[in-house]
């Protein structure tokens, strides 16, 4: 594959557009320091277009200008997500097709933990930013036990239910008690049931760590700033697809 | 109203208003029966009582559940608290507070004389808080009467959420100097859900800045401040919504907030808190906002970010007026009738902006006194903001064209990042131009009344009145208020949500003969 550059009107201008803030109050000297920033960051030459000051002491900037840089598509590396992102819609239709019922999700906080926060905002209607919570997909029964949960409370939910996944929530980590609570969940999800129909074990919170699943017994865990869409994806994903036949390693 | 220029019947809109009330009174019937752990603590607080526990518990929450424990809530907990005062087991609110969370008082519930006398004394320190929401109303009036009001309308309303009041201040402060008319502050997530209000100045909350007095006290001199340098009063904005709607309603009348965010059904069909526990608590809240001249802006905007704008439609005029009925019969005003619409359609579909137009013109239209709040799109921004520039520019023409009162400003860096100082100010000058070149294109404009605009806006009120009427014959429970049934159904957006089902059920409490409330005594002005 050729190297190329960024195309304004012509091949090979290398032409590029950047707006920014500088806090400085509008003046020749803000102007010349817009296109310091320009020439660092590889724009030569670079035009000021525009400067207009904001609020006090604050000048944003549109600045047009030639970059040098040539970038090679051959030596870009992408990191695949190992589930693909649905919308709502696409995995509404997608548990229609493969369970032609509703795909069932319990969820909660187990333990003292009485920080719903988490879990609210991966399955309330409200969502998370600007993602619809899970409540939202018609194709899924959400079924949310909230705070304080004991694990048997959470093993029988699920039985009654007839959970296709639970999701567990946790944000209080005082001398591990996330990670306690974890493995003893798992542990219990793994007695009560033989593991060819165990509901699919997924847990979250803040301080999380994504590769600690195999560790904690669960299928899936995930950190900071997950949203509802990423969650119902996995779910979606993992019990609408083909089965995985070897136990996936979390990379 | 004036003639129609949607070619409306006026029939049809008596007809709307009528079955909005035939529908909401059966709701106010039940609130009426019912009382909450939240309005008896917003009454405590009301007395007087502030403060937590060094665990952080409010003593409110303290004080009320040993006297429900003792007592029972069905009561209120107003005579069996005067009644330990008057008998000497503390001398004000606070140590008995103190006292009754070390299990050192025991509460009862007085009978004859001594029920007559504690009435009479909580009635006296419940009224001295209801004086102080009264003195606040005063004081905004006598600041705006010196300092002068917003400018113009719409008034243009900025958000600030950085999680800490220290930060949101001076980020509350630049905005108003930009431009604000008003300023909301965004609450940390999930606080809906908390069944106290957490006490103090606060520094972290998720997205959000905890509402707490405190909290609530340091903006408002904050912008006090501002609004005389710029000599125009800067509206402070909040949330009355969630578990403890009373309450929050009753710290922003003591502290002077101007306009709270207050939907009728929003926190039961968004966030799964118990039917009739909302409406018992957006009842009490209304009545505070009522006396305390306080601007409520509902929720319609939601079941538009949920459901397909065109679709759905009708569902924001059925839960206007539902609002609008619930409102006035808490005491509010025109004025004071914030309520919400969204320029949400998807800008693929044909014919868009005139469908929002339509829909825009229609609530302008059954509220013409009603200052409305406008809210921009946030569906379908998707990160190209040069689009999302002018997709805020057609909302804002919008705004424009139907005298919105309240205008929440569009961000082209909506669903991107939270908005930079150069998003706002872009933001303010989109805003700028489309009120300077077109502020007064509403003398003009008058659609055709066999046009595409007026044939959508009597289609959307018919299928309101359709809806309303569907409600209305919801029987599916015997004995239920079919709102209530309605609500179970699914009938507002995707949601199931039953009268029994939901957060917060185990804090109602059906009264009991001779339960007595100060607060609602006053506020109702029955005595």
């Amino acid at each position: 594959m050729s190297l190329i550059r960024p195309y304004g009107d012509t091949t090979g201008d290398g032409m590029v557009q950047l707006s920014f803030t500088l806090p400085i109050q509008h003046s020749k000297v803000a102007e010349g320091a817009a296109v310091q920033l320009a020439n660092k960051m590889g724009m030569d030459p670079a035009l000021v277009v525009h400067a207009k000051p904001m609020g006090e002491g604050f000048t944003f900037f549109v600045v047009y200008g030639r970059v040098n840089h040539l970038v090679d598509p051959s030596t870009v590396e992408v990191v695949e997500r190992d589930y693909p992102l649905l919308t709502p819609k696409e995995a509404n239709a997608a548990i229609k097709r493969s369970l032609r019922r509703r795909l069932v999700v319990v969820g909660g906080c187990i333990g003292t933990d009485a920080h719903t926060v988490g879990i609210d905002a991966i399955l309330n209607i409200k969502g998370f930013a600007g993602e619809k919570g899970l409540e939202y997909y018609r194709e899924l029964k959400v079924v949310n036990l909230g705070a304080q949960v004991s694990v048997p409370q959470l093993v029988e939910a699920a039985r009654e239910e007839r959970a296709d996944a639970v999701l567990v929530s946790q944000v209080v980590t005082q001398r591990d008690a996330h990670l306690l609570n974890t493995r003893e969940m798992s542990a219990a999800f793994r007695e009560a049931y033989p593991a060819a129909s165990r509901p699919l074990l997924v847990v979250g919170g803040p301080r999380f760590d994504e590769t600690m699943a195999d560790e904690l017994g669960v299928d899936r865990v995930f950190s900071r700033g997950t949203t509802p869409g990423e969650v119902a994806s996995f779910i979606v994903h993992r019990l609408t697809g083909p089965r995985p036949t070897t136990q996936e390693k979390a990379s | 109203m004036a003639a129609s220029q949607l070619g409306i019947d006026r029939a049809d809109v008596r007809r709307a208003r009528t079955l909005a009330r035939q529908v909401g009174k059966p709701i106010v019937d039940l609130a009426r029966r019912h009382t909450t752990v939240s309005v008896e603590r917003a009454t405590l607080r009301l007395a007087g009582l502030g403060g937590a526990d060094p665990d952080g518990t409010p003593w409110v929450n303290r004080l009320a559940d040993v006297v429900r424990a003792d007592t029972g809530l069905e009561h209120g907990v107003s005579l069996p608290v005067w009644d330990a005062l008057l008998r000497g087991e503390a001398e004000d609110l606070l140590t008995l507070a103190q006292k009754a969370a070390a299990g050192s008082v025991t509460f009862r519930l007085p009978e004859g004389r001594d029920s007559t006398r504690a009435a009479g004394a909580s009635r006296k320190a419940v009224a001295a808080g209801i004086r102080q929401i009264d003195r606040q109303r005063v004081a905004r009036e006598k600041m705006i009467a010196r300092v002068g009001d917003a400018p113009s309308k719409p008034w243009i309303y900025l958000i600030v959420a950085t999680g800490d009041i220290h930060e949101d201040i001076p980020q509350a402060q630049a905005a108003a100097r930009e431009g604000a008319d008003v300023i909301a502050v965004i609450r940390s997530t999930g606080q809906s859900l908390l069944d106290f209000v957490p006490e103090g100045a606060t520094r972290e909350g998720f997205a959000g800045t905890y509402a707490t007095q405190e909290n609530f006290r340091l903006m408002r001199a904050a912008l006090d401040e501002t609004s005389r340098e710029l000599g125009r009063y800067v509206r402070l904005t909040n949330y009355a919504s969630g578990l403890c709607m009373p309450e929050i309603a009753t710290l922003a009348g003591l502290e002077r907030l101007d306009m709270m965010l207050n939907d009728s059904m929003y926190g039961i069909l968004f966030r799964d808190i118990n039917p009739v526990r909302t409406f018992v608590d957006q009842r009490f809240s209304r009545q505070i906002h009522a006396r305390a001249g306080i601007i409520i802006n509902t929720g319609e905007d939601n079941y538009l970010t949920t459901a397909d704008a065109v679709e759905a439609a009708h569902t924001v005029t059925t839960s206007q007026l539902l609002n609008e009925y619930f409102a006035k019969e808490a005491g509010l005003e025109d004025w004071q009738l914030g309520l919400g619409h969204a320029f949400e359609i998807d800008p693929e579909v044909p014919d868009s902006f005139r469908l929002e137009l339509a829909h825009a013109m229609l609530a302008r239209e059954l509220f013409p006194d009603a200052p409305l709040k406008w809210m921009p799109p946030t569906r379908h921004m998707t990160g190209d903001i040069f689009k999302g520039y002018l997709l805020d520019g057609f909302f804002n023409l919008v705004g424009a064209m139907t005298g919105q009162g309240i205008l929440l400003v569009g961000m082209m860096t909506e669903a991107v990042v939270t908005p930079w100082i150069s998003d706002r100010d872009l933001a303010l000058q989109n805003v700028r131009y489309v009120m300077n070149a077109a502020g007064n294109l509403r003398e003009d404009f008058h659609p055709s009344p066999d046009g595409f605009i007026a044939t959508r806006a009597r289609e959307v009120l018919g299928e309101a009145v359709d809806l309303l009427e569907e409600i209305k014959a919801d029987r599916s429970v015997p004995g239920q208020p079919p709102l209530l049934s309605a609500i179970a159904d699914g009938t507002f957006g995707l949601m199931k949500r039953p009268a029994d089902k939901g957060k917060g059920l185990d804090g109602v409490a059906r009264k009991a003969p001779g339960y007595y409330n100060p607060a609602t005594e006053i506020l109702e002005g029955t005595k």
